[in-house]
């Protein structure tokens, strides 16, 4: 009888194992679609893009200056194969992320300032949800903003002073998406600064400083790396925006950076390629694969550096 | 110190209650750094506001119509001429000769062709639909004249909600001169008045502005996000679970959490791109369909509830975990009987915000072929289907002056699900929470 | 300056009564409805050590904490009574806290050096007062005050290194040196040594002593051993109540409180 119990004990033990480690198994399998996430994005990616460069070469897509992706209704057609050199979408690119960003740091960086340095607990329960507000509200409402409003009172503006803006010039898309990453960089910002210990700020207050001067001359120098690491998350997150673009920027790729001219963009060629009737093979649907996939990089790069920066810093102050 | 002040004035430190310059000058820097960050805070919050008056102010006028009274004789002669009443032969029954008749009793000067097809224009033309569904539902006005309210013409509305400019010269306008008049005449005669556009509600897309309405980007989006939840809900959770609870803290987990990262940080167009090579091109799943939109959301989605669930995770005392290993309990029975119970709330509350997230992507839908035109409701998540911000921007890349009220409406619409989905999650953040 | 500390060097060398550079009287401190100080009346005697001691969370570094103002930057906190400083009173709404700070200098429990060097660590006080009138003004004055603060020689070839890496008994000494850069009358000590080891405290403790000349200090320790050691006066802290104030020789030998005397034989604690 007894000896039984204990077999009983024993079995029930061991089932109870098994079935531990097939959940185990299962919850692994679960974290890996994270894993199978990426490798399919960076297959995909491969994948076409090297179909595409089996059609065009990787030089030219690099360093070629033109872009005009025009596919041939005839094979003999004169300039069948168009012109696919990512350079002037890149500079679009990076012309509007700049133009964002420029609007982006000061406003982020100041309001983060202001919220965690000055402002009373009241004030700061009012402003951080508007902030939120602006984060959480979706780009293609930003987009229609700025296509239907402010792209002309920047030209409007811009004729009253005597210049020609282009009515989907850069301004317009960076300003808007620049507004759009305030929220983003002044939340990162905020973090970073918070983490900014104490007692150095009682350091300086202790030795008669005022508060501007603790903030200019000891947090931000403090917290430099960091909030170098938030403006590069905001820069990849700029660089990958898509919906402003798409409906305030324009279409025509040229090599420029004037931001009063329009200018395209990797992710608005992405959509311009493959919105539509879409066949798989022919240069001009390949060529979206071959711009995400520089785009992928390009952002991949910007998080890894970034993350990398932040954590840094953070472990500096633990 | 006193002794001191007379003894030797000259030695004593300057009053540090003084103000020097050098003084004032720090104060009004001081001031000005301030008001730097009031500026900045202020930029912001007026954009904000500006941009929400713009979207409130130009889409209000959606959310009413204009519609036309007509005394409409139900002609048996035009719906049944074979008397049969038969509902199936209602539809499919010409019924415009019985507007254009009912407008010819208002305007019995109108003769010709050209003009009764102008005077046709005024009116919708979706009210012979209307006029069809009143005979199907309901066979026995036939041979009766009623009057109908039927949906005034994208021009008349326009004219009406005081959108066409009368000064502009006539051939810019939308509506001649004489058009107008008859509007006019109308409008006296009391045939004309304002409603709540209830089409704005119950229709899917249209080409004409007072016929569009959401509820097909409404019910795609709605599948859309069922399908992003169940993928990405489990999915999320039991990451989570796996990295906080049974993870053993080596190369493997440190892959899977940098991916997790760096997978937060991809652009959304990315997996947009993702479901066209994949779910498309390689699954064959079938087009334009909420399954795909929602599995393409669900993966971007995943993130961010793995982050939110895990922070849910850690903010569970270990006592409590110990007082069920305590008693015995395997790993998985206090995960699952005690730990997940526990951190629901903040998982949920995470989840919410994800499909918030969600609600509003628009970029990778458009790579999956959720921009297409599509007039019919969806009704499984295998129909073709777009969705609310999809919608949004198809409206607004629309010339036509009528759908930029559209445009603003639905973007109105889409902020009150994001508001009330965020709301949600502060109830539920605010009712739940538990203080340890 | 100079001149002042020299006129009081004389001054206390004779042995006259001391002149009260700072006076508190009947002073609350309430955080929200919380009372953390219930009518302490002090008087701290220019040119000497005072010793804030009692038990953890008796008050004391919150009193020490409003001899600045430095509980300013607390939003709940609420100061009251009347606290003077060369017989003005610091809490008066034309007073300028960043004014009186600069009179009254601070250094805190853990050695916080700036993420700077130790050059740039010394010169930041005369740098935002503007105190400094030429490049070599300042790099005197930065010499003079590590001179003082008796880390000169330790780090005179290096003050190019960041602050940060210093042992924390020369961190420690770094942050008095910044204090001292300043040129405060006060210097306000918030239980200096509680994060350094035996040795780097006996230097500290030195250190202090051959202060005493030239500034006022006011500390709060937690080891009556130190406030046996080097202070003149003593203040025994306890429930947010001044408990007793005397001569620390007093305090400890003869004490006229019992409750003063059940803590200096540890009775609580």
């Amino acid at each position: 009888m007894a000896s039984d119990n204990t077999a009983l004990l024993r079995e029930t033990r061991s089932s109870k194992k098994l079935m531990e480690q097939v959940i185990t198994l299962g919850l692994l399998l679960c974290s890996s679609v994270a894993v199978i996430t990426t490798v399919g994005i960076v297959a995909s990616l491969v994948f076409e893009a090297f179909r595409f460069f089996q059609q065009v070469s990787i030089t030219e897509f690099l360093f070629s200056p033109h872009w005009s992706p025009q596919t041939a209704i005839r094979a003999d057609q004169v300039g069948a194969s168009g012109a696919f050199g990512v350079l002037p979408l890149l500079t679009g690119t990076l012309l509007i992320s700049f133009i964002a960003m420029v609007i982006a740091a000061p406003l982020g960086l100041l309001s983060a300032i202001y919220l965690s340095e000055y402002s009373s607990r009241r004030m700061r329960g009012w402003v951080k949800p508007v902030l939120e507000l602006l984060a959480g509200i979706p780009t293609v409402v930003y987009g229609f903003f700025a296509a239907l409003v402010v792209a002309p009172i920047i030209r409007a503006t811009g004729s009253g002073m005597g210049f020609e803006i282009s009515s989907e010039s850069a301004l317009a898309a960076g300003l808007v998406m620049g507004i759009m990453i305030v929220p983003l960089v002044s939340s990162l910002s905020d973090d970073v600064i918070s983490a900014v210990p104490q007692s150095l700020r009682d350091a300086s207050m202790g030795m008669g400083a005022t508060q501007s001067e603790t903030i200019k001359r000891v947090i931000l120098p403090a917290a430099l790396p960091g909030i170098a690491g938030s403006l590069l998350l905001a820069t990849s997150r700029a660089i990958g925006e898509t919906m402003i673009v798409v409906m305030a920027a324009g279409l025509a790729a040229k090599l420029t950076l004037n931001p009063l001219d329009a200018v395209t963009t990797m992710t608005v060629q992405i959509v311009t390629l493959l919105t539509g009737d879409t066949s798989f093979d022919d240069a001009k649907t390949l060529a979206a694969f071959a711009i995400a996939l520089f785009l992928f990089i390009v952002t991949l790069i910007l998080n890894v550096i970034a993350l990398k920066i932040v954590d840094k810093f953070k472990e500096a102050y633990d | 110190m006193t002794d001191l002040i007379t003894s030797e004035p000259a030695a004593m430190p300057a009053d540090w209650t003084v103000r020097s310059p050098h003084r004032i000058k720090r104060a009004r820097a001081e001031t000005r750094f301030r008001l730097y960050g009031i500026v900045a805070i202020g930029i912001a919050v007026a954009f904000l506001a500006s941009m929400l008056l713009t979207i409130f102010i130009g889409g209000a006028g959606a959310f009413t119509t204009s519609k036309i009274g007509l005394d409409v004789t139900f002609n048996e002669q035009v719906i049944d001429p074979s008397g049969a009443r038969d509902p199936a032969s209602f539809r499919g029954v010409n019924y415009r000769p019985l507007i254009t008749g009912a407008l010819a009793e208002v305007f019995p000067d109108v003769e010709g062709r050209q003009d009764t097809r102008a005077l046709y224009k005024l009116i919708s033309t979706g009210a012979v639909y209307q006029l069809e569904n009143m005979v199907t539902e309901n066979p026995d006005i036939i041979g009766t004249t009623q009057r109908v309210w039927v949906s005034a013409g994208t021009d008349t509305n326009l004219y009406l909600a005081g959108k066409i400019d009368p000064d502009m010269p006539q051939e810019l306008r939308q509506l001649t001169e004489r058009e107008t008049g008859w509007i006019e005449t109308l409008k006296s005669a009391g045939h004309v008045k304002t409603d709540i556009n209830t089409s704005f509600f119950t229709n899917g897309d249209s080409r004409e502005p007072e016929q569009a309405g959401i509820l097909g980007a409404l019910m795609g989006s709605f599948f859309s996000l069922i399908v992003c939840f169940v993928i990405a809900f489990p999915l999320g959770v039991l990451t989570a679970v796996y990295l906080e609870e049974f993870a053993r803290k080596n190369r493997l987990t440190d892959f899977i959490e940098v991916n997790i990262n760096n997978l937060a940080a991809v652009p959304s167009i990315v997996f947009g791109l993702l479901g066209l090579a994949i779910f498309l091109n390689v699954f064959n799943l079938p087009r334009s369909t909420p399954l795909v939109g929602g599995m393409v959301l669900a993966l971007m989605t995943l993130p961010t509830i793995i982050i939110a669930s895990r922070a849910a995770l850690r903010a569970v005392p270990p006592s409590v975990r110990e007082a069920a290993y305590g008693l015995g309990a395997s790993k998985v029975q206090t995960t699952f009987h005690h730990t997940v119970p526990l951190a629901m709330p903040g998982m949920l509350t995470g989840t919410i915000i994800g499909m918030a997230q969600a609600l509003g992507e628009t970029a990778p839908l458009l790579m999956i072929g959720m921009v297409a035109f599509i007039v019919d409701v969806p009704t499984s998540v295998v129909d073709t289907a777009t969705s609310l911000p999809v919608q949004i921007f198809l409206w607004a890349d629309n010339p036509e002056i009528g759908f930029r009220e559209m445009t603003s409406a639905a973007i109105i619409v889409l902020l009150i699900f994001l508001v009330l989905m965020n709301l949600l999650a502060v109830i539920l953040r605010k009712k739940l929470e538990r203080r340890w | 300056m100079d001149a002042l500390t020299d006129t009081y060097m004389t001054d206390t060398t004779q042995e006259k009564p001391a002149d009260m550079i700072m006076t508190a009287r009947n002073v609350d401190v309430f955080y929200g409805k919380k009372q953390a100080i219930n009518n302490v009346s002090l008087d701290i005697p220019k040119g000497s050590i005072t010793a804030l001691i009692g038990p953890s969370g008796c008050g004391k570094s919150t009193f020490l904490r409003c001899l600045n103002r430095m509980n300013d930057r607390i939003d709940i906190c609420k100061v009251s009574g009347d606290i003077r400083y060369a017989g003005q009173d610091i809490y008066a709404p034309k007073v300028d806290p960043v004014a009186l700070r600069a009179r009254i200098g601070m250094v805190f429990q853990k050695p916080n050096p700036f993420p700077k060097s130790i050059f740039e660590n010394v010169a930041y006080g005369p740098k935002i007062h503007g105190l400094a009138t030429s490049k070599s003004d300042m790099a005197d004055r930065v010499e003079t005050a590590l001179k003082q603060a008796g880390l000169f020689d330790e780090v005179s070839d290096r003050l190019d290194e960041p602050g940060t890496s210093l042992s924390g008994g020369q961190q420690q000494r770094l942050c008095i040196a910044r204090a001292i850069a300043v040129q405060p009358d006060v210097i306000l000590m918030d239980e200096p040594c509680s994060a350094l080891d035996p040795i780097a405290t006996a230097v500290v403790e030195e250190l202090m002593d051959s202060m005493r000349d030239d500034y006022t200090i006011a500390i709060v320790t937690h080891s009556m051993q130190q406030a046996a050691r080097i202070s003149q006066k003593t203040a025994f802290f306890h429930l947010g109540e001044l408990i007793e104030y005397g001569d620390t020789t007093q305090i400890f030998t003869n004490p006229k409180e019992t409750r003063t005397q059940s803590y200096i034989s540890g009775r609580i604690g």
